[in-house]
Order: structure tokens, then C-alpha cells, then sequence
């Protein structure tokens, strides 16, 4: 037995390395052949769990919202529908949507307020001047095209789907605010039990569902209007065709997708 | 056969090699496991995200049913709003969140406000509110007296026209009210069809339109009491109507 090793190990290494190498090539193209099998069949089960009952494909979309200052009367019912639909905590920090009141007095002094959100309306102005104009800024996250916050959440649980709405995965939300202190239009908050972001989804359960966001569908006066960004059909695109457009703090490059009609110089 | 051969590659390798080999084939293995346990299933599938994520966020249960789905089962309500003032104010604004009784109707009755104070969250006077808005104010307005008992919310236009211009015009009312023309109708100044207080926006009060219509008060020559303030209406702001400087309703010149 022990003379007989060498011969064979001489003999292998007189036909070379071929068979070795063969061996090696065989083993990493069973290796490759598996992780693909192993690839593809995750794949498929995705492909299986896509195709839902409603079959809404997010690529066929791109949402956005059109807000009439001119129509705003202050009544706060987005606020309270928000609240309702998306069971938004009912303290004073905690908004997805809320109306701000400006007021312009004569001696060019501008006041906003925004009491409870305006969710039980607003008191009379008060002030020393007198009123120059005044007016209702209805408010929400802007869903940006470009947005700051998805940037800056170290954990990835912030992001933008593909029909342009801007979530948060709450799972993996860990609580850290970056968010709420990159978004420039204040449009986040920190959950007061769950600890976690939360902000407005355009009610993306409802939108999926083929249903207008909480806040559109009760609006009495029309001066919220939804629907897809550059789609002729869409009652967006007509709102944007009879209307002046102007968004919040163009110059931070933030390219919103709430765009506001009438809107004030004074309005930030 | 082959495993003997792979077994003389091997020891064919230098030690060292194969110590290195060993060592990048742990880490390999070791990053790949990591990988396994700390990105989540569903990542990436759609986007840098966690596709399950925006599942859980579609699987949210909705609570405002939609306009649509009320007008399916009470078409003689929808019809009667449909052609009133009320027309664009869906059902769910006052009734409250009502898929439930959209999926139950008989186990989820939905609310209905009949306390005056909620009718005045959209038409309390607010200045705030765009022009034109009707809006009243809840001290003066019929007080005490709910709002239903003169306007059937689904057809909320009055049952008679507002008598006085004051009922829809308070704030004017008020300001003229403790203004030098406090005295002064307002069929003085705005001739005011009949149909105005029925159509308000189809049927304007019209508006002084020159001059010499505030000079016959207040012009240097007009026949009118003594104490009443005269300008030059040749020299006294040339090319302006006067009410585009001074509120009438309030006439201090400021």
C-alpha cells in the first residue's frame, strides 16, 4: 500500500493538472448552476405574490396633488379626515396634513398660525394693525421628486416608490429624526407610542384601491384635486393647464409634487 | 477518481496558498451568511426599499368610503344634492367615515350633526375665507336655533331670501355700522336687484362707478348739510374713483 501511493501520485502529476482543473471547473459550474436555480426560484415566488386580486401595477402612475388657495375656506376637515383615515394621534404635534393661516397686516407684518391644525377652525385674527389680506395654506408632505429625507435615513426605511409616493417602513424605522430635521417643509413626525416617522402616504391604501386620498374626498369647496403628474387625462394636469403653479421653496430643488394654485409671495 | 485527483491538486498547492485560500473562502462565506441574515427578504425587489413594507402599508383597512359608494344605495339623496348648493360636498364630510356601514349598513348607523355649532366650522364668518364664501355670523344669526330647522343640509338655500343685507354682508354691516356712514342705506350707494338675495353670484349689486357720484355729497358746490367733509373733485386725486382710495364702508381717509 505505502509504495504504491507515489506511483499514482507520480502518475497524476505526469498527465499533468488536467483532471484536477477538470474537477475545479465541474465543481464551480455546479456551484454557479445552483445559485441560479436557487435565484430563480426566489424570482418566481416574487412574480406569484405580485400578482394580486387588484393587479395595480405602481409603474402605470405617478401621483401628485394640486391645492386651490382661492378655494381654501379654513374648515379644517382634511385635517379631521386625515386624523380619522390614517388614525393620526389627536395631540397638537402630530399632523400628516393640517391648514396654516396667514395673515398680512398692514404694516407688512406677516402672521401664521395654525391651532390644533386647524381641525376646530380658526379664532379671529387679532393684531394692532389692520389686515392687509389673509388667507388658508392647506399643508402636507410634498412627496418630492427629489426628497431630502429618503436621503439622509441611515437604515433605508424611508423611500420612494415607483408611482412617486414617499414612505416609511415603519419595521425598520428606528426612530432617529434625521428625517423629520432634513424635510423642509416640517412635514414629518415623530409617532408619540411607536416611536417611529410617520407622514402623509397620500392615503396609498386608498389610492391602490382606486379611491382618492381621505382629504380630496371630503373637501367641500374642490380645493384639493388629485391625481398623475403629466397624464392629459388626469384632473391634475387639467388643474395645472387653468392654473398659475407655484411650489414651496422652489429654490431648494426639492422638485415637489404638491402644487399650489393662488398661491401668496409670503407663503414659505 | 476525481476525488483522489482534487486531493493531489491540493496538496500540489503550496501551504501557504492554501492557508490564504482557506482564509478568503471563510470571509466569502462569512459576508454571503451576512448578507442572508441582515438584508431583509423583500429587498430590492422594486426598488432600495423593502417591497413587503409597502404591502403592509396597502393592507391599511380604509375608513372613508367614497361619495361613490354612498350614491349607489341612496341615489334620491345624491340626486336632491347633486343639483343644490351643496353639490361638491361629499357625503362623508358630515356623516363621518363610513365604510363600515358601507360593508354592515345595519350594524354601523352613520352620524349626523345637529348642533348649531357645526355648521358654522365652514360658514362662520372668518375674514380669512375667500370672497364670495357665504358665510354668517353664529352670535347674530337667528340665534339658538339649529341650523336645520330652516336649511335641509342636502338643499341647504334658504327656505325664504335673506331680508336684510346685513343677514350675508355682516362684517360690512358691522364695520359701516360705527363709520360716518353709519346713517347711510346701502341701497345708496349699489343698486341691488331683487334676484340678488336668491342668485348672489349670478345677480351683483352694482358699485358707484364715477366721481361725481360721491360729489354729490361731498363735492365743493354739492347741496347737501354743512358738516358733511368736501374735497375739490378737480384737484382732490385726479383719475381715481373715490372708493379706490377710501373704503366706504369705513370712509376715515388715511
Amino acid at each position: 500500500m505505502a509504495g504504491e501511493l507515489p506511483t499514482t501520485d507520480e502518475a497524476t502529476q505526469d498527465s499533468g493538472a488536467a483532471p484536477g482543473r477538470r474537477a475545479f471547473v465541474t465543481a464551480c459550474g455546479a456551484l454557479a448552476v445552483t445559485t441560479l436555480l436557487v435565484e430563480l426560484g426566489t424570482d418566481l415566488e416574487a412574480e406569484e405574490q405580485a400578482e394580486g386580486p387588484e393587479r395595480y401595477d405602481p409603474r402605470e402612475h405617478y401621483y401628485g396633488m394640486g391645492i386651490d388657495i382661492d378655494k381654501c375656506i379654513g374648515c379644517g376637515r382634511c385635517v379631521e379626515a386625515c386624523k380619522a383615515e390614517n388614525d393620526v394621534p389627536r395631540d397638537a404635534h402630530s399632523f400628516r396634513t393640517w391648514v396654516e393661516r396667514y395673515v398680512i397686516h398692514a404694516d407688512g407684518e406677516t402672521a401664521v398660525d395654525s391651532p390644533s391644525g386647524g381641525i376646530e377652525g380658526f379664532p379671529e385674527p387679532t393684531g394692532e394693525a389692520g389686515v392687509l389680506r389673509t388667507f388658508f395654506v392647506p399643508k402636507l408632505c410634498n412627496h418630492c421628486a427629489n426628497p431630502p429625507c429618503v436621503q439622509v435615513c441611515p437604515v433605508g426605511a424611508t423611500f420612494t416608490t415607483e408611482d412617486g409616493v414617499v414612505l416609511v417602513d415603519e419595521e425598520y424605522c428606528i426612530g432617529c429624526r434625521y428625517c423629520i430635521q432634513a424635510c423642509p417643509y416640517g412635514a414629518r413626525f415623530l409617532h408619540p407610542t411607536r416611536r417611529t416617522a410617520q407622514k402623509c402616504t397620500f392615503c396609498y391604501h386608498r389610492v391602490v384601491r382606486g379611491l382618492v386620498p381621505a382629504c380630496v374626498e371630503v373637501c367641500p369647496t374642490g380645493a384639493r384635486i388629485f391625481g398623475e403628474v403629466h397624464r392629459r387625462s388626469s384632473p391634475l394636469e387639467r388643474f395645472r393647464r387653468f392654473n398659475e403653479i407655484q411650489v414651496l421653496k422652489p429654490h431648494l430643488n426639492t422638485d415637489p409634487k404638491v402644487f399650489y394654485a393662488n398661491l401668496d409671495g409670503q407663503v414659505r | 477518481m476525481a476525488g483522489r485527483s482534487a486531493r493531489r491538486w491540493v496538496a500540489a498547492v503550496p501551504q501557504q496558498v492554501r492557508h490564504l485560500g482557506a482564509i478568503f473562502a471563510l470571509l466569502v462565506a462569512g459576508l454571503v451568511g451576512a448578507r442572508q441574515v441582515l438584508v431583509p427578504k423583500t429587498f430590492g425587489e422594486r426598488g432600495h426599499y423593502r417591497a413587503a413594507a409597502v404591502d403592509s402599508i396597502v393592507a391599511q383597512e380604509i375608513g372613508y368610503a367614497g361619495h361613490a359608494a354612498c350614491e349607489t344605495c341612496h341615489p334620491d339623496i345624491a340626486d336632491k344634492k347633486g343639483q343644490s348648493y351643496h353639490r361638491g360636498v361629499a357625503c362623508e364630510v358630515c356623516h363621518g367615515p363610513q365604510a363600515a356601514h358601507v360593508l354592515a349598513p345595519m350594524d354601523h348607523k352613520p352620524p349626523a350633526p345637529r348642533e348649531r355649532a357645526y355648521c358654522p366650522l365652514c360658514h362662520g364668518y372668518n375674514p380669512s375665507r375667500p370672497t364670495g364664501f357665504p358665510q354668517i355670523d353664529p352670535v347674530l344669526h337667528n340665534p339658538v336655533r339649529p341650523c336645520i330647522s330652516c336649511h335641509d343640509p342636502h338643499d341647504p338655500t334658504p327656505p325664504h331670501p335673506p331680508e336684510s343685507c346685513a343677514a350675508c354682508h355682516g362684517e360690512i354691516a358691522r364695520t359701516k355700522a360705527i363709520s360716518y356712514h353709519a346713517e347711510l342705506p346701502c341701497t345708496q350707494c349699489h343698486a341691488v336687484d331683487r334676484r340678488h338675495s336668491v342668485s348672489p353670484r349670478q345677480q351683483r349689486p352694482s358699485k358707484p362707478t364715477t366721481r361725481e357720484f360721491c360729489g354729490r355729497c361731498h363735492a365743493q358746490d354739492a347741496d347737501s348739510p354743512p358738516e358733511i367733509p368736501r374735497v375739490d373733485l378737480a384737484s382732490h386725486g385726479p383719475g381715481y374713483v373715490c372708493w379706490q382710495c377710501h373704503y366706504p364702508h369705513h370712509p376715515e381717509a388715511r
